[in-house]
């Protein structure tokens, strides 16, 4: 039961795995990019769920509550979270030039093209 | 007020002039505004350096928040000195960058260019002066971002490739450290540098601890390009602009390197990283791969762009090498190369950029005869080519010399022919340049090339020069890395 009781980790590590297999295993560059999302979706959840206190509530001063999250992890994550969406825009910015410049978005192909 | 705020100001200057630059209309104007930038950056550096010097560490409270919860930068020997390393690097390719992206970038696009090359100052700059975790991963974040945008804007199509598998790369490595720096916190509930140092030692002994070092490790090895870790470089190098090669080479790696400096002995501190972890064991052998590997490959490839670009994996080698020493000399000679290394791959980068100005490429059949058409610009070339071998007189001599010393006083005699014998593979893939350029005489059919213009020739003159002289005179560059060292190993000069 104990390994249960750490399951947000067991969520993030999965999360983690898919997210890596993706950008490995995939030759298309916007599932690449899509992959390396979700694996740094992972990384923002193991972050929000360590700030979670058991019975705490939203860390908003109010009457009657003491207990409260560390808002802190949230909020390196929202820093974080907009690392992401850049790095998201530069990527899929690049393949709008990669495309414009090979006809193609598959790894394979693209490879294949510059030996020729 | 000024002088107080000039750890804020480091930062802030290069931050604020990045948007104004991409608003600006001309390329020209834009210019004028990074080389201004830039060597305002450069000055504020040395003032901090001299102020460390004579004032001991800076402690800086951003916007007043007292650390641990506002964010504290913290400058000593090594981040004064890594800080004069990046902006002087700045300083110098900056004003080359206008006729070094003449031909490859169009005029509309080169405001934004510069803005994207004062970011890319910004988050190193960064990297390199905060005292708080999460913060350094911000910085990496912009410095990375520009980077990525930057090697796009090379004139060959497989730069975009090479870009996008450096976005892959380097946003894993990033990430790994977010994952690294997350399980710290988690440990010791704080971001401070200071504080985790302090934190530390009393959960050491657990498997959270134990995996945000690798984490930490794993990523900042992704990002210094270290052996094996090292496939995004060759190929961003190789096809980026001139002059963004000059200056990644130059700057990009040696924060990473700074970064693990700073996570292994003052985060960690060198009794957990070099005795509970094996991190000795393992940082050794790949340095020293990455050493003869790189080296090695370097010989047999035809572009001497990539060639430079295959020495610079061999070049981390040697400075990560120094870093797994764990002794006073070896991080004097990590210390030391981080400096000389940027000098001479800035040289050879730029003096690369007026090659492939000049002729359009910058492969070895191209160089035939470059010697008689571009004579100072390859001297510059050979004289960096000569620090990076390590001829005595040269600056690369006395980082190899320390290397070597950190090597022996280790009683890892092995360890020593090693680094020995991959100066005379540098030797040999320098001197098939030096041949090419100097005792061939010009296909018929090539393009006329006259020398580099002046904007480019004195940046590379500099650099070359300073090459030389902090050969000679080494007592600047190795007296800051012993104080460097000594802090970073906790024993006091």
């Amino acid at each position: 039961m104990a390994a249960l009781g750490h399951f947000n980790y067991w969520v993030a590590i999965g999360l983690m795995m898919i997210g890596l297999y993706l950008v490995i295993a995939r030759g298309n560059l916007v599932k690449k990019l899509v992959g390396l999302n979700i694996f740094q979706t992972a990384v923002f959840l193991l972050y929000i769920s360590m700030g979670k206190v058991i019975g705490g509530t939203a860390p908003i001063f109010a009457e009657g509550f003491t207990l409260y999250t560390n808002p802190l992890p949230s909020v390196l994550i929202l820093t974080a979270i907009v690392v992401s969406v850049a790095t998201t825009a530069v990527g899929l910015a690049i393949i709008v030039r990669i495309r414009e410049a090979y006809d193609s978005i598959e790894e394979d192909d693209i490879l294949r093209r510059d030996e020729e | 007020m000024i002088a107080s705020n000039l750890p804020a100001l480091q930062v802030v200057v290069p931050l604020i002039s990045a948007p104004i630059c991409a608003m600006l209309g001309r390329g020209r104007t834009a210019w004028v505004l990074t080389v201004a930038v830039s060597w305002t950056a450069l000055a504020i550096a040395i003032a901090l350096l001299i102020r460390v010097e004579t004032g001991g560490v800076i402690d800086y409270e951003m916007g007043g928040w007292a650390a641990p919860w506002g964010i504290a930068y913290r400058i000593d020997y090594l981040n004064a000195f890594v800080l004069v390393i990046v902006a002087g690097i700045g300083a110098m390719v900056a004003p080359a960058a206008l006729q070094g992206i003449a031909t490859e970038i169009a005029p509309e696009r080169q405001p934004r260019f510069f803005a994207a090359m004062l970011l890319a100052l910004t988050g190193l700059l960064g990297i390199t002066i905060t005292g708080d975790a999460f913060n350094l991963y911000v910085f990496l974040e912009i410095a990375s971002l520009a980077s990525y945008a930057l090697v796009a804007q090379g004139p060959d199509r497989r730069a975009l490739m090479a870009a996008f598998q450096y976005l892959i790369l380097g946003t894993i490595g990033a990430t790994f450290i977010l994952i690294g720096v997350g399980l710290l916190y988690m440990m010791t509930g704080t971001l401070n540098m200071a504080d985790l140092a302090a934190r530390l030692p009393a959960v050491a002994e657990t498997r959270t601890i134990y995996a945000a070092f690798a984490f930490i490790i794993v990523g900042t090895g992704l990002k210094l390009a270290l052996f094996p870790l090292h496939m995004w470089l060759p190929n961003a190098y190789a096809y980026a602009p001139g002059v963004v090669s000059a200056f990644m080479a130059a700057t990009g790696t040696k924060v990473g390197v700074y970064m693990l400096a700073r996570f292994v002995y003052t985060v960690f501190g060198a009794p957990f990283a070099f005795d509970t972890m094996p991190l000795g064991q393992i940082l050794m052998p790949f340095a020293l791969l990455g050493i003869v590997v790189g080296s090695l490959v370097a010989i047999f490839q035809d572009d001497i762009k990539r060639m430079l670009a295959y020495s610079s994996v061999a070049q981390i080698g040697y400075m990560a090498l120094g870093i797994s020493f764990a002794s006073e000399t070896g991080l004097i000679a990590t210390i030391v190369h981080l400096f000389n290394h940027a000098l001479m791959k800035g040289a050879l980068f730029l003096a690369l950029a007026a090659v492939s100005l000049r002729l359009g490429k910058t492969d070895l059949t191209a160089m035939r005869g470059l010697g008689r058409r571009m004579p100072l610009t390859m001297a510059a070339f050979v004289a960096a080519g000569l620090s990076l071998i390590g001829v005595p007189l040269t600056a690369g001599f006395v980082s190899k010399w320390y290397l070597v010393k950190a090597a022996i006083e280790a009683g890892l005699w092995p360890v020593a022919v090693v680094i020995l014998g991959a100066s005379l593979l540098a030797m040999i893939y320098v001197w098939r340049v030096v041949e090419v350029a100097y005792f061939r005489a010009p296909a018929a059919n090539a393009p006329a090339a006259v020398e580099a213009p002046t904007t480019m020739l004195i940046p590379i003159l500099i650099l070359a020069g300073g090459g030389i002289y902090f050969g000679i005179d080494t007592e600047v560059t190795v007296g800051i890395a012993r104080a460097a060292a000594m802090a970073l190993l906790g024993t006091s000069p």
